[in-house]
């Protein structure tokens, strides 16, 4: 993997302008003094609770919102000019949390060709793209479906399409499993995991510690600020006040801890398959 | 149980046939030019042969017939209103009185063309939309009106708004009946009581409905934005639209098709 920078957010802060514009004297920042690099091929987690300034720092990384104070460089390009927010957005994709708002067309192919046909691609290289990215995306089957037919796991599978048809390096995903029942879950993760491995950067918003595992880096927000940063496999480890800052252990997870400090045989990352194996050594 | 059902609304249904093969912009001014044909239809002979018309282009599209004439169910009482109103209120030879509203055979011959009228106008117009997917829809009627944009006239941003409100009717209805089914949890009802109190009885539904609403439209801008969008300027299409010699062949035929019923219509007259 090489180390080449995506993203450089340095003391980033962020006030929203009805909170600027309030009458409290201090006005209370979603995000504060922010400062965080986002390396080329890795799969980063941004964990946090509600109001932790997630989705905040998510919509920075695609533009969607300039810096109060500090500095947000992607791609090499300053977010804060207006005139770089589309060469940003041909760079960074975005996958929001709920799948129905971010649906424009009625079809699923239709769809999918939004994101290419704002970026002004040929028609030829649309249908290229959108084929590859629904291929992707296991929806290549359900390209001449209507979107509404579609189940809430397939929805958001077609949101990430959307995303992917982009062809951008980084992949930006905002909480993309919060409306998901465990199957769509799952298979919305495998697709992340299939293209992590083809070397796209993915930034992985959520609150579900269970998530991770994948995940090569953690990032941990509190009150808009980072509140721990590190390998995935070093937040297992290490003794995080992970409750003061809202994010709830899965039992597995635990359960991992608890066997790892009585020095039993435990998986580097405890998942469900990894974790059955160890428990019936 | 559902209140709504998701076809009910001329939602694309998709076939391989040649009505579904034609360009949207074609498709539209054959519709405009059947509309205004059917505004002019006075004979019962020339309605019926809008109905032939009707059945064949639905057997040219294959489409269920079950499923186009459902699509009128929607205006049925509208179309029954209007019908009644010119039952009472046209003037003529009156056929019998019910105290000082006089029914006469002038009004009742009108109440039916006016029925009909309505009927054929929706049945066609939602043809339309039946046959032809809404973002072609949107791409014709932008490209149909773009020579208007140089005076100002918001061409692509109309055929935006258009395939957005089509793409979010079934989302809208499932979200309206998940609302009204929690209020009827609530022990809210809907089918007691007078007109009065069954209006008043969604306006529990209407409020959460257009606080979704609004909250989607903001969410939806916002993804919009994150995937590039910015306006027609640029834009490129993944199918983009082909005029081909069949739709030269549908732009002729079927305003002749037309001309000839209005022409009938005249001298049955």
């Amino acid at each position: 993997m090489s180390h080449k920078t995506v993203c450089e957010l340095r003391d980033l802060t962020y006030v929203y302008p009805g909170e600027a514009a309030g009458d409290s004297a201090s006005p209370r920042p979603a995000l504060r003094g922010v400062s965080l690099s986002i390396r080329e091929g890795e799969w980063l987690a941004l964990l946090g609770a509600n109001g932790s300034g997630k989705s905040t720092l998510a919509k920075h990384l695609n533009a969607l919102l300039v810096p109060s104070q500090g500095e947000c460089i992607v791609y090499g390009l300053d977010a804060a000019d207006e005139k770089n927010a589309c060469a940003i957005r041909s760079s960074v994709a975005m996958v929001f949390q709920n799948p129905e708002n971010q649906i424009v067309g009625t079809v699923v192919e239709e769809d999918t060709a939004f994101g290419p046909e704002n970026q002004g691609a040929p028609s030829g290289e649309i249908v290229r793209r959108v084929e590859k990215a629904l291929g992707d995306a296991g929806l290549l089957a359900k390209r001449k479906k209507p979107t509404y037919t579609l189940s809430g796991g397939e929805k958001q599978r077609l949101a990430v399409a959307g995303a992917l048809a982009m062809d951008t390096p980084c992949l930006v995903l905002d909480e993309p499993t919060a409306m998901l029942d465990p199957q769509g879950r799952s298979e919305l993760l495998d697709v992340l995991e299939k293209l992590h491995r083809s070397g796209k950067t993915i930034v992985y918003i959520t609150h579900r510690l269970e998530e991770i595992v994948r995940c090569d880096r953690a990032v941990i927000l509190h009150e808009g600020a980072v509140a721990w940063e590190g390998p995935v496999t070093a937040l297992f480890l290490s003794d995080l006040p992970l409750k003061d800052w809202g994010i709830d252990a899965p039992p597995l997870f635990s359960l991992w801890r608890d066997m790892k400090s009585e020095s039993r045989p435990v998986p580097p990352i405890p998942t469900v398959a990894s974790m059955a194996d160890a428990l019936c050594l | 149980m559902k209140f709504f059902n998701h076809m009910t609304f001329g939602q694309y249904v998709p076939a391989e046939s040649p009505v579904h093969g034609l360009d949207p912009r074609c498709k539209i001014l054959v519709v405009l030019v059947i509309l205004t044909g059917i505004f002019m239809a006075k004979h019962p002979a020339v309605f019926a042969a809008w109905g032939v018309l009707l059945a064949g282009l639905t057997l040219a599209a294959r489409l269920p017939t079950k499923l186009v004439l459902g699509s009128a169910k929607p205006v049925l009482i509208l179309a029954l209103f209007t019908a009644s109103i010119h039952i009472f209120f046209t003037k003529g030879e009156p056929l019998f009185s019910l105290g000082i509203i006089n029914i006469t055979s002038e009004g009742l011959v009108l109440a039916l063309y006016m029925g009909l009228r309505l009927i054929f106008l929706v049945l066609f117009a939602s043809f339309l939309t039946l046959t032809t997917r809404p973002m072609e829809l949107a791409d014709g009627l932008e490209r149909l009106f773009s020579p208007f944009a140089r005076f100002g006239f918001p061409a692509h941003e109309l055929a935006m708004m258009m395939t957005i409100a089509l793409r979010f009717i079934p989302t809208l209805l499932d979200e309206t009946d998940r609302i009204m089914k929690a209020q009827l949890a609530r022990g809210a009802s809907f089918d007691r009581g007078g007109l009065w109190k069954r209006l008043k009885a969604f306006i529990p539904v209407l409020i959460p409905l257009f606080v979704i609403v609004f909250q989607r439209a903001e969410d939806l801008a916002v993804a919009m934005e994150a995937r590039n969008y910015r306006g027609g300027a640029g834009r490129t299409r993944m199918n983009p639209l082909r005029w081909r010699g069949a739709d030269t062949a549908a732009l002729i035929l079927v305003p002749l098709a037309v001309f000839i019923l209005v022409y009938a219509d005249r001298s049955l007259a």
